[in-house]
């Protein structure tokens, strides 16, 4: 396909749409469908057809507010509707094009204002599953462009130019580490998309594989032409059905339109790409663990470098990108470098999607720009705590991350701040805790999370993380010491310091922001046997209470 | 010699084998398709057993100690068949602070078996999940694979209930 065939193909797709006089956007995502959209769309699809309307009923992916699905989208009006059911279908047809439904309209516009859409711009707005309406969005515009008339030197100067950073957690500014491999000689290399999403609590990449999957296709088309590989695999969790599925369907389109394969755009550039399905294990979102896992051996990390730029699958010069990263890639082309660093803060450009849960009136995706705040974010899209409680603190990061408390609501959201802050942006996880979560005993779950997510490599994780659950273990049931309480601070040390990849190296983080600014919850612990939540069951005469626990070879009674 | 007749025959005339052999074809034999095709073999049967395992590790040529040292270390893989229902709890952060916690406690008091275990009489099998990505609806419960969202403590042992008693 070439560039004036995609401009004929989008106008028709575009052509298609003034057939009708309004369209009504069924969320199918994971979310609304286990609320059973798909009958929502059945009976809005009978009712339109019985009313005689020019009404066209479209399954789209995530519409981001998932507490209050399943939604619907009514356009041209953008009227949304909450919590919809398949009665409601005749009163929403009937009302199109007077005024919207006032029982079904939850007030959901706070959600979406102040918000910025750019990885989101089509989620909600397309079906994931017909190419066209992709292209008709603009779609593939950026890769025939790149393909066509760029070089992929130019193409990565662009990037270089956005500032894009990558949004698998690290942070590693994109365009170096494209330049990076491109810079490397092999005859054979590779592009992979890492979408093993194993931080709980977030769910930004599946929502976009669900929603918008050519995106994420055409952002590692590009890349592989910037770097010259012909070769991608996208790395999906075998957790994530719907999501492989519609990565399939959205593979075999592109490859059909000739997107994807040989002589793209009617040059030398090859590129094709398969499905590796997770089987798992957390540690595999860790560069060199992933790459394992995709060659078909237990995913277990590797000391760098040799970095996978160098060194990567096979032994060939590989670049590895999360699924956010690779869905900036095609607007960033499409508008250039400097739209996208207008964005953002001075050293954290563009935006960020981030999963916002746990204890919030309005749970679900958001996407704001960088440089906005913690408050902004929770107080006012989010809507603040529910049920009259009080705010305690908001979880970023996943199990690398920390727990940020009210003082810092006003940190402007930046990798470099919240790092300074003691957590860190992670892949976009945001977990708000009220006044009944007892810190003491969250730091304790992840700690168990990264327990068992250990791969057993190297001893600092294996044997470290083992010890630091059984102290905090201790401290929950408050037969601790003082003593127990350096012992763990200790280790949080060498642990961080010592462990061979990202999963030792932060696991300590959530117990190092919980004693940096919950200090007093584990000193109530300790001193006054006391859990100030009420969550731990101390002294409730238990035998579990006196429990043997063993630390570093010590038995304690 | 040709390499096809290294290749061991289908364990049993089940035709699902032809599916397990279709997706090797699919990757060439190659060894790096191993999680791939345990994947098939998983989907298929419902669960890895050691003759499924040495077939697959025979097939692609690699090592019985490499192949079941992916089945161990993958959480996905099941060396036990499941029972006749499912019972996932996910214990994703989000669902943790909405309460999943006591929903597994629950379960356990119910089925009187621990997470990863199936009742005697192989009608439940009960286990938890790390995240299924569907934070929005926390705290998830899969019931047979479907997922439901906002799960209270009654509701899941109702349910529970129904299965056991039939």
């Amino acid at each position: 396909m070439n560039a004036e065939e995609l401009q004929q193909l989008a106008a028709e797709a575009r052509d298609e749409r003034p057939q009708f006089d309004y369209e009504v956007n069924v969320c199918m995502g994971t979310g609304c469908l286990s609320q059973h959209s798909d009958r929502v769309k059945n009976a809005l699809e009978k009712e339109a057809e019985i009313s005689g309307r020019k009404c066209h009923v479209r399954r789209t992916g995530c519409m981001g507010l998932c507490a209050a699905g399943p939604m619907v989208l009514v356009e041209p009006a953008e009227t949304r509707y909450g919590h919809v059911h398949e009665g409601d279908a005749q009163e929403i047809v009937a009302s199109l094009g007077g005024d919207p439904v006032a029982r079904l309209d939850p007030q959901l516009r706070g959600y979406f204002e102040g918000q910025k859409h750019v990885v989101l711009e089509n989620s909600g707005h397309i079906d994931p599953e017909k190419i066209e309406e992709y292209i008709a969005r603009d779609g593939y515009e950026a890769l025939v462009k790149a393909v066509t008339e760029m070089s992929p030197g130019q193409v990565i100067e662009q990037i270089m130019k956005s500032g894009l950073r990558g949004r698998g957690g690290g942070g590693y500014p994109t365009g170096l580490k494209w330049d990076t491999v491109a810079k490397v000689k092999g005859a054979q290399k590779y592009v992979i998309c890492n979408g093993d999403e194993g931080d709980p609590g977030a769910f930004m990449d599946r929502s976009v594989l669900e929603s918008d999957p050519q995106r994420v296709i055409e952002g590692m088309a590009i890349a592989a032409y910037a770097i010259g590989a012909a070769k991608g695999y996208i790395y999906v969790r075998a957790e994530y059905p719907l999501a492989v599925q519609r990565l399939t369907v959205a593979l075999q389109q592109a490859r059909r339109r000739g997107l994807l394969g040989s002589g793209i755009c009617e040059t030398t550039f090859n590129f094709d790409i398969d499905i590796r399905l997770g089987a798992g294990a957390f540690v595999c979102g860790e560069e060199t663990a992933l790459i394992a896992s995709i060659e078909g051996k237990r995913g277990t990390p590797r000391p760098r470098p040799p970095y996978p730029a160098v060194s990567g699958l096979w032994g060939a010069p590989t670049l590895i990108n999360n699924v956010e990263t690779f869905a900036n890639v095609a607007p960033i082309l499409r508008h250039g470098g400097e739209w996208f660093s207008s964005m953002g803060t001075a050293r954290s450009k563009g935006t960020k999607v981030f999963a916002l849960t746990g204890k919030i009136q309005r749970t679900g995706l958001v996407e704001v720009p960088m440089g906005m705040t913690l408050r902004q974010i929770i107080f006012g899209i989010g809507g603040g705590v529910p049920d009259g409680r009080k705010f305690k603190a908001v979880q970023t990061g996943g199990p690398s991350g920390g727990c940020l408390p009210e003082e810092h609501l006003d940190l402007s959201i930046s990798y470099d701040a919240l790092i300074s802050a003691g957590s860190m942006m992670g892949s976009g996880g945001m977990i708000v805790m009220d006044d009944t979560s007892c810190m003491v005993s969250v730091a304790r779950f992840f700690m168990e999370f990264c327990m068992t997510e250990s791969c057993g490599k190297c001893v600092p994780c294996r044997a470290g993380t083992v010890q630091m659950y059984e102290l905090l273990t201790r401290i929950t049931k408050g037969v601790a010491t003082h003593r127990d309480l350096d012992r763990l601070t200790d280790l949080c040390e060498v642990v961080g310091a010592t462990s061979l990849c990202g999963l030792g190296q932060t696991a300590p983080n959530p117990v190092l922001s919980t004693l940096r600014y919950f200090r007093h919850e584990y000193l109530a612990h300790i001193d006054e046997k006391r859990c100030p939540a009420g969550v731990c069951e101390i002294g409730t005469g238990h035998p579990a209470d006196s429990a043997e626990v063993t630390v570093a070879g010590e038995v304690h009674v | 010699m040709s390499l096809y007749a290294e290749r061991p025959p289908l364990p049993s005339d089940d035709k699902r084998w032809r599916i397990v052999n279709g997706t090797m074809r699919k990757h060439g034999y190659s060894r790096n398709a191993l999680i791939e095709t345990l994947h098939t073999v998983q989907s298929s049967f419902g669960y890895l057993d050691e003759p499924s395992i040495k077939f697959v590790a025979k097939s692609l040529r690699v090592p019985l100690s490499q192949a079941y040292g992916v089945v161990t270390f993958y959480h996905f893989f099941s060396l036990k068949p499941p029972g006749k229902h499912t019972c996932t709890v996910c214990l994703g952060t989000a669902c943790y602070i909405k309460g999943s916690d006591k929903l597994v406690v629950e379960t356990e008091k119910l089925l009187s078996i621990k997470a990863g275990q199936t009742t005697a009489d192989g009608e439940v099998s009960f286990t938890t999940a790390r995240c299924v990505g569907a934070c929005g609806r926390a705290p998830v419960v899969l019931l047979d694979g479907e997922l439901s969202g906002q799960v209270g403590v009654a509701e899941l042992k109702a349910q529970l209930e129904r299965w056991v008693r039939q």
